[in-house]
């Protein structure tokens, strides 16, 4: 017997008709993104793909991008929804800009901002299918935190999305120490990148590293990462047994 | 308040009440009773009844005349004042031995027996590393690391402890 049948009002996203009206499953979608502190910031690395299904449709999508004057914003998840995400903080930034009062939104307020804005989406059976890595200095002080398209969020040292966390998260677990320099920073990050270009099939060979400081933010332009192939295990795979891997 | 479940739940409803315990305090010029709390969480919970908070809470504190108290809740909101209590993902393992190691009275005595655990501070401590640590061996989702808050007249202080990794 259905004692709870739930009844739905006129304008509910649950019904069969609205489902033309909220996300059901994501398009065109962009792969991990990798960040971490080091001594002067935050690093953040992502690849240019943006993929359709399985097929690799977009080679050149920018996935991170300054907000404001103090956060880096890097994004995986269906595209059109990060677009979204950019001009929900346009808006955000530019209010913020005209009260001219010499204070500006840091990465801590940014950071909590979306969060708000996904977890919402999500309580509305309507979300923007996205993970999202925000990082930023402001005042001295490092900010790297991240946030799930079901709203899940925290702040740590080193974060990543999607097949990031499987692949990148156990290697910056082992290598990331405080006050990296930029230099074993970047090495760190290239790592994490080219064993998730090994072993995610929805990474592409062309990525960028993006670095934000008090000073500002600055994206790499895109480059590729030497792979190695000739491991003798890769020649003639079947002679062993089942296979290389 | 300690919290299990679903972590954007989480956060969001320790948000809702920290910010609730802020008014009390502006409008009262005091902090919030335990039991007031109690209340208050139990009545977020059910607002939500319908599309629940996915959290499942133990509340722990002092009263107003500074004597310890827990309160154990359910998703919904029902809650019960206990002298002991454990939620989430490890609590099948961790409150049988909890019943074994501290003998609450029965709930269907008369008068009505106060479940006040007979530990010193120091053995209770040591009770809660102990159950985490075996629940850690059995429960895939318990693990990495343990937060203890100790709550008492001199105020409230934090240990931790490390848990298997794997």
């Amino acid at each position: 017997m259905n004692f709870m049948a739930s009844k739905q009002p006129e304008n509910s996203l649950l019904s069969p008709e609205s489902d033309s009206q909220r996300t059901l499953y994501p398009y065109v979608t962009g792969t991990s993104v990798v960040a971490l502190k080091y001594k002067d910031g935050i690093l953040m690395a992502a690849d240019m793909g943006g993929s359709y299904g399985s097929t690799l449709r977009y080679k050149s999508v920018e996935r991170m991008k300054p907000i404001g004057k103090h956060s880096l914003l890097g994004a995986s998840g269906e595209i059109s929804d990060f677009q979204e995400i950019l001009r929900y903080l346009d808006e955000l930034i530019l209010y913020d800009n005209m009260w001219d009062d010499g204070n500006s939104l840091g990465p801590k307020e940014v950071h909590n901002y979306l969060t708000r804005v996904m977890y919402n989406r999500r309580n509305k059976f309507n979300p923007l299918w996205n993970s999202l890595v925000l990082g930023g200095v402001k005042n001295g002080q490092k900010y790297l935190g991240t946030v799930s398209m079901i709203g899940v969020n925290f702040e740590d040292n080193h974060v990543a999305t999607g097949f990031g966390n499987h692949l990148a998260r156990p290697i910056l677990r082992q290598e990331w120490h405080e006050n990296l320099s930029f230099e074993d920073g970047v090495r760190l990050l290239e790592k994490c990148m080219r064993v998730l270009l090994y072993r995610d099939r929805s990474a592409v060979n062309k990525l960028q590293i993006a670095k934000i400081t008090e000073e500002g933010v600055t994206i790499s332009q895109p480059y590729s990462l030497k792979t190695y192939w000739e491991f003798s295990a890769f020649e003639n795979p079947a002679q062993g047994a089942i296979g290389s891997w | 308040m300690a919290s299990s479940g679903f972590q954007a739940d989480v956060k969001a409803l320790q948000k809702h009440l920290a910010a609730r315990h802020l008014i009390y305090q502006h409008q009262h010029n005091k902090q919030m009773s335990c039991p007031a709390m109690a209340q208050l969480l139990s009545n977020t919970l059910y607002y939500k009844r319908f599309f629940p908070y996915y959290s499942f809470n133990v509340l722990g504190g002092l009263d107003n005349e500074g004597k310890g108290c827990v309160f154990t809740y359910d998703a919904v909101g029902s809650y019960e004042k206990v002298g002991y209590s454990s939620q989430g993902s490890g609590s099948t393992l961790i409150m049988p031995f909890l019943d074994n190691q501290l003998k609450s009275p029965s709930p269907l005595l008369l008068p009505a027996q106060d479940a006040v655990t007979p530990l010193a501070e120091a053995e209770a401590i040591d009770l809660v590393k102990t159950v985490f640590a075996s629940a850690s061996e059995r429960d895939i989702y318990t693990g990495d690391k343990l937060e203890i808050v100790v709550i008492n007249a001199d105020g409230i202080r934090r240990e931790y402890m490390d848990l298997r990794k794997d």
